[in-house]
């Protein structure tokens, strides 16, 4: 097997492109930045000039506004230039390849390359293509990985758990589509987690996932018993009636959180979403937006955790 | 100047007598990570200043990004107390090319206009690459070519001056 | 013209014989006498076995002259000493009418490289509908009927295709897989696709389609070889249908007993093939199973791909590897790791080959096609774009090194390979 393709000669961050196989100094550093990041958006004036002159090139080719959107911010936080380019997926067909898109755009002067993509794997084609000075930061896969918001979702539970050597967390839902679940387990697990756990119907988790070091609970009841932080997995509408799952109401029946599920846990436990929530489908409102609930504060600290590792990857 | 090293610990009271007289309790104090830091920690007790002492990390500002990236986790600058229109005691161990200086005085700048900022620094070694100089010096040291000089403090929390290879 | 191969050390699966020895041929068929010969060929350290019969090889004609040529695909396998290859029906258009095949057989006997056998299409346009033409096509120069990697999934039409085949005693070679249970699927349902994030496909999509075969073959009394097999499940199905003496065959592309689902690494795209590369646990029982016998024989599938359809990601890259060249140096690697005789590792490309394919080539005997090869098992070259004659530079293997090299390639008693 071939070199870590995130890393540099000197086992710096090059791209980053999933958290599985990053030293857990790295994922450390990206954290411990993050938190000098939150006390610049904290502040009136919430730039400083760390990017001034390097252009961010945002390449969606999966629409996404949201999390677009925060990857301007952090940019423009940076006082990096941001372009948006949402190569949709006609264009594609249309005759021009992942690679040539890439390469018109190198010819462009890009810095970073903050790239989504439906396919797993795009990012690291992108990462073998691009020139020794450009960066990759993938924004989502396939079902692959979308590090930024493992990171963030680390940052969140650092923040409000301080210690994770202690920690038991679960994770809800179609762990099966899930990227942002691939990440945080692979997260979860570097940073020494004891106990991680993914709860969810047989249909939606996937063959292999105890060989990424979690427990499997098919009783949403037992499987959050005890647990520190309940992550809720979003449910996508096309998964809702087909063979994987017969109705979202049926869904939440057995899956949703629900504040009767959630005292199970323990009475300190945090709730946290990737978004945007489908409320009544896998969380319900009281819940959303209740005392245990940290999906807000997720929003804000994202932005830190995407100047982080935009600063990072753009200085190595 | 001396080539000798001076004893950082004789300095401190030294600093702290010559800025009694130019300070008043509103006067605040930013100390610079790392090295100025340790410095404030030990200059703000003894000025009876009103305001709890600020901290700043001048990573992201720094002019040196693009051939030296990140280098190390940045701590986190807080600045406890209104910037906007104050009389600043900024303060820093060593004052060499007086780019630190210049990145943290942008820095502060984005957090509000000061009505004046002071330097204060330990040791100045001279070798001034912009147009900055301090007011307040503890010592002017001398630095052999090929060296570095540094503040280090003990675990007891003593700070000394050294000199160590520059890599 | 009389040839004279000397002092090479023959070896002859179908008779055993591993020895030091001249061969002599004449008129193109390998003599039992010792002749004056017009030319002669020095093969001293080096060994002089049949040429090798791959039942798996496209050559990408007709249609797809982007991606390989015949010409560049025959030289290919004359230099990897593949002396005879069965071409899968999956051409375009599909192999189902005689046309397409006679002149597939004439272009392929012009060029006087490897001997040409054209599988056709079990039903029309490999649809999986309509039955082909089974018969005119034999006419023309078919060896076997079947769907190439296109399952049939109304089974009542593969149970009449079944039937069909057998009424004539056609061979038709069948790929095990459940159209339903993989349709979505790009690698091995197991650690890796979890990891990568990649559509699996389980390996009972390999065992359900086998058993309702196993079932139809019995049934009809159809002879049926199963192309391709992946995963240890379906080789222990095999082995109590062989025990029950059902006259089913079988065979593993080269590269299933030596890589498994680990070596797609970061989305390697040479590794993205159809089957899947198994777990290990599959990989090993496929390299026991070639060496017991429970698998008759092993192929290269070669599929050349150009450039441009492996440089995109994992799921959207055109599945195959390019293997015409590596079948050789591979057969001999397995056969050193699992410690067989050189006259074993060999028999599973040669004579054993040749007994699915029904020719009489892949053996050296008096009146056999002087179909053979002079290699040196031990010589190391490095796989490189720049190394390989096929148009197809996408192998798992691009880079490494592997030890053996063909000297010489004789087809009908012509040289049709020399290394320079």
């Amino acid at each position: 097997m071939p070199a870590n393709p995130q890393l540099n000669a000197n086992g710096e961050l090059q791209h980053l492109l999933s958290i599985e196989g990053l030293p857990r100094a790295i994922l450390e550093q990206i954290l411990n930045t993050a938190e000098s990041f939150v006390g610049v958006t904290e502040r009136e004036v919430k730039k400083v000039p760390l990017m001034r002159g390097k252009s961010v090139f945002n390449l969606f080719f999966e629409a996404s506004t949201r999390t677009r959107t925060t990857f301007e911010i952090a940019a423009k936080r940076l006082s990096a230039d941001v372009i948006n380019l949402n190569v949709s997926v006609s264009s594609q067909t249309k005759g021009e390849s992942l690679l040539d898109t890439v390469a018109n755009l190198s010819a462009m002067q890009a810095d970073v390359f903050v790239v989504r993509h439906g396919s797993s794997g795009a990012p690291y084609l992108i990462a073998r293509h691009v020139k020794p000075h450009e960066h990759v930061i993938n924004a989502g896969d396939g079902r692959h990985a979308h590090p930024t918001q493992g990171l963030l979702d680390l940052y969140t539970i650092r923040h409000y758990k301080k210690d994770f050597g202690a920690l038991t967390v679960a994770i809800v839902g179609d762990v099966l589509h899930s990227r942002v679940a691939r990440s945080l387990i692979h997260g979860l697990t570097s940073l020494g987690v004891p106990e991680v756990r993914v709860i969810g119907p047989q249909t939606l988790i996937p063959a292999g996932v105890a060989a990424l070091g979690v427990r499997v609970f098919h009783d949403m009841r037992a499987g959050l018993k005890g647990c520190d932080v309940v992550v809720m997995l979003r449910l996508q509408n096309e998964r809702m009636n087909g063979p994987l799952l017969p109705s979202a109401q049926e869904f939440f029946k057995n899956y949703g959180l629900t504040a009767e599920k959630l005292a199970l846990a323990k009475k300190d436990a945090i709730v946290m979403h990737p978004g945007p929530m489908n409320r009544g489908v896998e969380i319900d409102s009281p819940v959303a937006d209740g005392p245990h609930s940290v999906i807000l504060p997720q929003v804000t600290f994202g932005i830190a955790v995407r100047m982080a590792v935009m600063s990072i990857v753009a200085g190595n | 100047m001396t080539s000798r090293l001076p004893d950082a610990e004789a300095l401190i009271p030294r600093l702290a007598a010559e800025l009694k007289g130019r300070v008043t309790p509103a006067t605040a104090m930013i100390g610079l990570h790392t090295g100025g830091a340790w410095v404030a920690e030990r200059l703000h007790p003894l000025l009876g200043l009103k305001e709890p002492l600020g901290l700043m990390d001048i990573a992201f500002y720094r002019d040196d990004y693009a051939k030296e990236g990140l280098k190390h986790d940045p701590k986190r600058t807080r600045i406890p107390f209104e910037v906007e229109g104050r009389d600043l005691l900024l303060v820093d161990d060593v004052l060499y090319t007086g780019r630190t200086v210049r990145a943290a005085m942008n820095e502060l700048f984005d957090y509000g206009r000061p009505r004046s900022i002071a330097l204060v620094v330990l040791a100045d070694r001279g070798g001034r690459q912009l147009p900055i100089a301090a007011q307040h010096a503890g010592a002017q040291v001398e630095v052999p070519a090929g060296k570095r000089l540094r503040l280090k403090r003990a675990a007891n929390g003593r700070l000394t001056l050294e000199l160590e290879d520059a890599g | 013209m009389k040839l004279l191969i000397k002092g090479g050390r023959i070896v002859d699966p179908a008779s055993g014989r591993d020895e030091v020895g001249d061969v002599f041929i004449s008129e193109g068929k390998i003599s039992g006498k010792k002749e004056k010969a017009d030319q002669t060929i020095d093969a001293k350290g080096l060994v002089v076995a049949p040429g090798l019969i791959d039942l798996a090889a496209r050559l990408r004609e007709p249609g797809q002259e982007y991606k390989a040529t015949l010409a560049s695909e025959m030289d290919a396998a004359v230099a990897g000493g593949v002396t005879s290859l069965a071409c899968p029906p999956d051409t375009h258009p599909p192999l189902d009418e005689p046309g397409l095949v006679d002149m597939l057989r004439r272009r392929a006997k012009a060029l006087a490289r490897a001997r040409v056998y054209p599988v056709g299409a079990l039903t029309v346009k490999l649809a999986g509908e309509r039955l082909s033409e089974m018969s005119v096509l034999a006419q023309a120069g078919c060896v076997a009927f079947s769907q190439a990697n296109v399952p049939i999934t109304d089974t009542q039409v593969l149970w009449r295709a079944l039937q069909y085949a057998a009424t004539f005693g056609y061979p038709v070679w069948l790929r095990a897989e459940d159209k339903w249970l993989s349709r979505e699927g790009v690698a091995h349902d197991g650690e890796m696709a979890t990891r990568l994030g990649l559509a699996g496909i389980p390996a009972f999509t390999e065992t359900i389609a086998l058993a309702t075969m196993l079932q139809l073959a019995r049934s009809t009394g159809a002879r049926v070889h199963f192309c391709r097999l992946s995963t240890a499940a379906a080789l222990d199905m095999i082995r109590s249908a062989k025990k029950d003496k059902l006259p089913v065959t079988c065979d593993v592309g080269i590269h299933y007993v030596h890589l498994s689902e680990t070596d797609l690494g970061y989305y390697d795209t040479n590794c993205r093939l159809d089957p899947p590369l198994r777990s290990q646990r599959d990989r090993e029982a496929l390299a026991a199973g070639l060496a017991d016998g429970t698998v008759d024989c092993v192929v290269s599938d070669h599929a050349p791909v150009d450039e441009d359809q492996k440089q995109l990601p994992f799921a959207e890259a055109e599945i195959g590897a390019s293997a015409l060249e590596l079948l050789l140096p591979l057969t001999l690697k397995w056969g050193a790791e699992r410690k067989l005789p050189l006259v074993k590792t060999l028999a599973r490309v040669t004579s054993d080959a040749a007994r699915i394919l029904g020719v009489q080539s892949g053996r050296i005997a008096p009146g056999a096609p002087a179909d053979l090869v002079v290699f040196d098992p031990k010589q190391p070259w490095r796989v490189e774009p720049a190394a390989l004659k096929s148009q197809g530079k996408n192998t798992p293997y691009l880079g490494y090194e592997l030890a053996g090299r063909v000297h010489a390639t004789l087809v009908a008693g012509s040289v049709v390979y020399e290394q320079k």
